[in-house]
């Protein structure tokens, strides 16, 4: 078996391959000078499938794949996602790409710029607008936030037609009818910038994870605020208690072992630093009750961060933990956390990160 | 008759490695032009203009010497033998 790194950054693609996760081969750039916001591996098919979402500064965005790794990739010839002609918009950047469940072979979720989601059924060749969601009443009120209005979190429930997404700003909706009606799931997770600090929507929340434990269990990393839900997001209580910060842009959790996420605290909204200089992820083992500081192998004098979707895990044991900088470093941990190694440095600003054993 | 379309190196790829393609018969302007291309080069049109049939940001086009929007964007009338000339402008860090 073979482990594979995806690192979409601000300039290009690189893959890292590695048998057993401590020497890493590095191949890149891939799509240079263009942004890669978004990476995905779908791997419920005969032949692992990449999908990225690329945008080129010049020549605008789009979807491209790879059955290869990485040997060819192909995009679709006219535009994988195109908004209708009636909404007035049109495709800014894509932020997400969130393969189905095993027992939908094919649909690919995509987030897009601005607040948008799209539905493939063909393995993400092409897209179709999700109009529940872009219809929607309050859309007027989400307004974007510092890097764009967007979908960024799309969360597919294997054990129903339930699907979850996040977006800065508007917080999490759900659907419980297969993305066509949606309703706000934010009770509990603050907005402290409304005067109005539990709004019934509007919040920034930056990423969300699902527990292992059940798919109705999910973590949220806040605009300021940790939280957990216990019940698919009706009510979300603060998880934040031993956390140096509660603010922060990740949050990630183990996909094989129940109660096991983590997080990077950065010290606040206008102070996006990690905690006294000091790049550290904090683990929790219980859902938030108790967070342990984790270190070794990340770098003292760190002005840097790791943006929401340049960090993740892999489905190995134990899992690996993947985290990509701002100033194009990538850590990986093969033991849960515990210690990291630096994989590759000196990329462009790393925004997305993703992790396979093929 | 028609008009020449000149590209720029990084845009060949999707049009057969060519610089240049010739957008026959003549289209009566820069918009009906790119919305032939729509039509026989999807891959092209899309790089250019986006879903809203708008010119990216960061692309050029001229007419001869004349950017077109400096003269009527894309409603910019063509003669036969025209030559259009797609370029990418300054941007990026």
């Amino acid at each position: 078996m073979t482990h594979v790194v995806a690192v979409g950054t601000r300039k290009g693609l690189w893959l890292l391959r590695s048998h057993d996760r401590r020497t890493w081969a590095a191949d890149g750039p891939h799509f240079a000078m263009q942004e890669v916001a978004s990476v995905a591996f779908d791997t419920r098919g005969d032949t692992p499938r990449i999908i990225v979402g690329v945008m080129s500064w010049h020549w605008g965005p789009t979807i491209a794949w790879t059955d290869d790794l990485g040997g060819t990739w192909h995009e679709t010839e006219n535009r994988a996602i195109a908004f209708p002609q009636d909404t007035d918009a049109s495709l800014g950047r894509v932020w997400q790409i969130q393969p189905d469940t095993a027992d939908r072979p094919g649909v690919i979720w995509a987030g897009c710029e601005p607040t948008s989601l799209w539905r493939s059924g063909d393995g993400g060749e092409s897209f179709v607008l999700v109009r529940g969601l872009w219809d929607h009443p309050h859309r007027k009120q989400w307004a974007p936030g510092f890097g764009g209005a967007a979908v960024h979190t799309i969360v597919p429930d294997p054990e129903s037609s339930k699907v979850t997404v996040a977006m800065s700003t508007g917080g999490v909706y759900v659907s419980d009818d297969g993305a066509t009606g949606w309703t706000p799931r934010n009770r509990g997770i603050s907005a402290k910038f409304f005067p109005d600090p539990y709004p019934e929507f509007g919040q920034c929340v930056h990423k969300v994870a699902v527990d292992a434990s059940s798919p109705s269990v999910m973590y949220a990393q806040n605009h300021h605020g940790v939280y957990r839900t216990d019940d698919g997001g009706l009510q979300w209580v603060s998880i934040a208690d031993g956390l140096p910060s509660d603010f922060g842009f990740f949050v990630l959790a183990s996909p094989n072992t129940p109660g096991t996420a983590w997080v990077m605290p950065l010290v606040a909204d206008g102070e996006r630093f990690p905690v006294g200089g000091r790049m550290r992820v904090h683990r929790t083992r219980d859902g938030g009750g108790t967070w342990t500081e984790l270190g070794p192998g990340l770098p003292d004098e760190a002005w840097t961060v790791v943006l929401r979707d340049a960090a993740c895990v892999d489905a190995a044991e134990p899992t690996g933990v993947y985290l990509g900088t701002r100033d194009g470093c990538v850590y990986a941990s093969a033991d849960e956390g515990d210690t990291y190694s630096l994989l590759v440095d000196h990329l462009p600003d790393v925004l997305s990160v993703r992790a396979v054993e093929v | 008759m028609g008009v020449m379309l000149r590209l720029p190196t990084i845009l060949a790829d999707v049009v057969e490695g060519r610089r240049a393609l010739e957008v026959e018969p003549t289209p009566a302007t820069v918009g009906a032009m790119f919305d032939a291309l729509a039509v026989s080069h999807p891959a092209l049109e899309r790089r250019v203009r986006d879903e809203k049939g708008d010119l990216r940001r960061f692309v050029n086009v001229y007419v001869g010497d004349h950017d077109v929007r400096h003269l009527e964007g894309q409603a910019t009338a063509l003669a036969d033998d025209a030559e259009v000339w797609i370029l990418p402008s300054v941007a990026g860090g």
